[in-house]
């Protein structure tokens, strides 16, 4: 099944991607060049065969593990994705850090006094966190922390100091959606009768919510950070092109402008079985977590 | 309050844009290299651009391309998306079991990199984008309108209408669709404000129409390197953008808890 939809995906985006007018080598020479210099660059490429040979040709390559070549550095795509997916992963991974203490403090703070003006705010921004578009929460960030308060630096890859900023923008919807996932499942446990046998045998409030309650909010918690994953994906490629950072959302963006396919092709595909593998995972991780859950084949 | 709220804010922003030549005085595109970069003022309320260009004036011309396209890519999506969950839900069969791999297929994609790609096919245009965000878009409308249809098919009356001789067609225009519009439109003000944002984001990227002509994700775009010195360049449409989707999102959500019928398993961006 797995491996049907990653083929799949891998057609898509392949097929996308090879509908475009134009070839690669006029685009690399200029149009006004010699026809028989275009037509040598071309069937150098690979691109004068006819479509389903090169589609072939390009799950061959996929299949030994390859992703071919940058038609303008001549780099291998797959070590430049390879060199750069750990920075995604690291700014990825620190906005996770950040969304998950953010969106549990908010959505607690929401859930545990519903109805509240606690909640009504919490509420209200966790809204807004959702409606912002990244590339601009980061500009935001950028005049605010930077140029205004000068605290952190607007751009470049990097430590701590560096990852903050692009970290926080990255964030901002994720955050907004575990508090309100947070905030929905806490209102709906407390009302669950277990909750009332464990005020009745005396224990504290702080250990039925934050030993108890959280415990059951970690389903649907794996779930929204497994959905959301995508909106990191999404997220990366736009906050690392606003904050400068080396990751593969900026070469996908530099690839775009370059009109570089088999970077953008090797992006996109590197991109879509992330997400694919890490929603599998969340699938079985379910299982860990609440063994009473087991998985259908279909 | 939050449901009255978001519904005269958008009220006010269509109008404005809609009657974008009555309230702006300034071409949103003629250059005017007399006032270049000026800061906020009364003659100009959010200033002017690196090419003298009234930003107020291009908010809202702006406004007419992203509200517009965000919109027709809405109507896109929820026509095929409509059309397929109908199809693939009455029908079953192969026609589900294709229609569903395709739909399960367009989910696993990372919705903006799909639509990345997409415009990326296409020359940078405002119908790009529109296509770009309808292709991603459809996906989730045909899956859930599909289990409302396996849902209501098998209620009484349908078998009613079936014994009294209705026809396929009938059956699924006349008795099932309007068992599912309400979910469509529910969905649907859920994911517009996604929409605004997949537009903003593409044609913050440069992937939709083209410099002069605004769009909010453009003109943020355009005039990022500005923001060390004019922000106001790019905080006005990201504002305008932001301003649309809160609205949106609260609109959907006051809809979504007055039909708690719909499960939310989706993911919104």
């Amino acid at each position: 099944m797995l491996v049907l939809l990653l083929l799949g995906i891998t057609f898509i985006t392949f097929s996308i991607v090879k509908l475009l007018p134009g070839d690669p080598a006029s685009g690399l020479i200029g149009q006004h060049a010699d026809p028989d210099d275009i037509k040598r660059i071309n069937r150098a490429l690979g691109v004068d065969k006819p479509f389903i040979a090169q589609f072939m040709g390009y799950v061959a390559l996929l299949a030994r593990g390859e992703l071919g070549r940058s038609y303008y550095t001549n780099r291998d795509v797959l070590t430049e994705i390879m060199r750069k997916l750990p920075n995604t992963i690291y700014l990825a991974a620190a906005a996770m850090v950040i969304a998950i203490i953010g969106g549990l403090a908010l959505g607690f703070a929401a859930g545990l006094r519903q109805g509240s003006a606690v909640d009504k705010i919490c509420s209200a921004l966790s809204l807004t966190g959702l409606s912002l578009p990244v590339f601009w929460s980061g500009l935001v960030l950028i005049i605010i922390f930077s140029l205004k308060l000068r605290l952190l630096p607007p751009s470049g890859t990097g430590g701590i100091r560096f990852v903050i900023l692009p970290a926080v923008a990255l964030s901002l919807p994720v955050m907004a959606s575990i508090a309100r996932i947070t905030r929905s499942s806490a209102i709906e446990t407390l009302s669950m009768p277990f909750v009332r046998v464990l005020r009745a045998k005396g224990l504290k409030n702080w250990r039925i919510h934050y030993i108890h309650l959280l415990k059951s909010i970690l389903i649907p918690l794996i779930t929204v950070i497994g959905l959301d994953f995508a909106s990191f994906l999404n997220g990366a490629v736009l906050t690392e092109t606003v904050f400068g950072w080396d990751g593969i959302g900026r070469f996908t963006v530099d690839g775009i402008l370059k009109r570089d396919y088999p970077v953008i092709l090797g992006c996109i595909i590197t991109g879509t079985f992330i997400f694919v593998v890490v929603n599998a995972l969340v699938d079985v991780s379910y299982q860990i977590v609440d063994p009473r859950v087991r998985i259908v084949k279909r | 309050m939050f449901a009255r709220l978001p519904i005269i804010v958008l009220s006010l922003i269509v109008v404005a844009v809609v009657f974008a030549p009555y309230i702006a005085h300034y071409d949103p595109i003629a250059i005017n290299l007399d006032e270049i970069k000026a800061a906020p003022s009364l003659g100009h309320p959010f200033g002017t651009d690196c090419k003298g260009r009234d930003v107020l004036a291009r908010v809202l011309y702006g406004g007419r391309i992203s509200l517009g396209v965000s919109f027709a890519a809405a109507l896109v999506s929820l026509g095929v998306g409509f059309t397929a969950g109908l199809l693939s839900g009455y029908y079953g069969g192969w026609i589900d079991t294709l229609l569903m791999a395709v739909v399960d297929l367009t989910l696993a994609f990372p919705s903006l990199l799909l639509a990345i790609g997409i415009s990326v096919v296409l020359p940078p245009t405002k119908f790009t984008v529109m296509a770009a965000i309808a292709l991603v878009g459809w996906a989730s409308f045909a899956r859930l309108i599909r289990g409302q249809v396996l849902k209501v098919k098998e209620m009484a009356y349908v078998e009613a209408a079936r014994s009294l001789g209705a026809g396929n067609l009938r059956i699924l225009f006349v008795h099932i669709f309007p068992q599912c519009l309400s979910l469509g439109l529910v969905i649907l003000g859920i994911k517009f404000s996604g929409y605004i944002l997949t537009e903003a984001s593409l044609s913050f990227l440069g992937l939709g129409p083209q410099p002069p002509t605004p769009s909010w994700g453009n003109m943020i775009g355009e005039n990022r390197a500005y923001i060390i010195s004019e922000p106001w360049m790019v905080l006005f449409p990201g504002l305008a953008v932001a301003v649309t989707a809160l609205c949106f999102n609260l609109f959907g959500d006051y809809m979504q808890e007055k039909y708690s019928s719909y499960n939310d398993g989706q993911r919104r961006s």
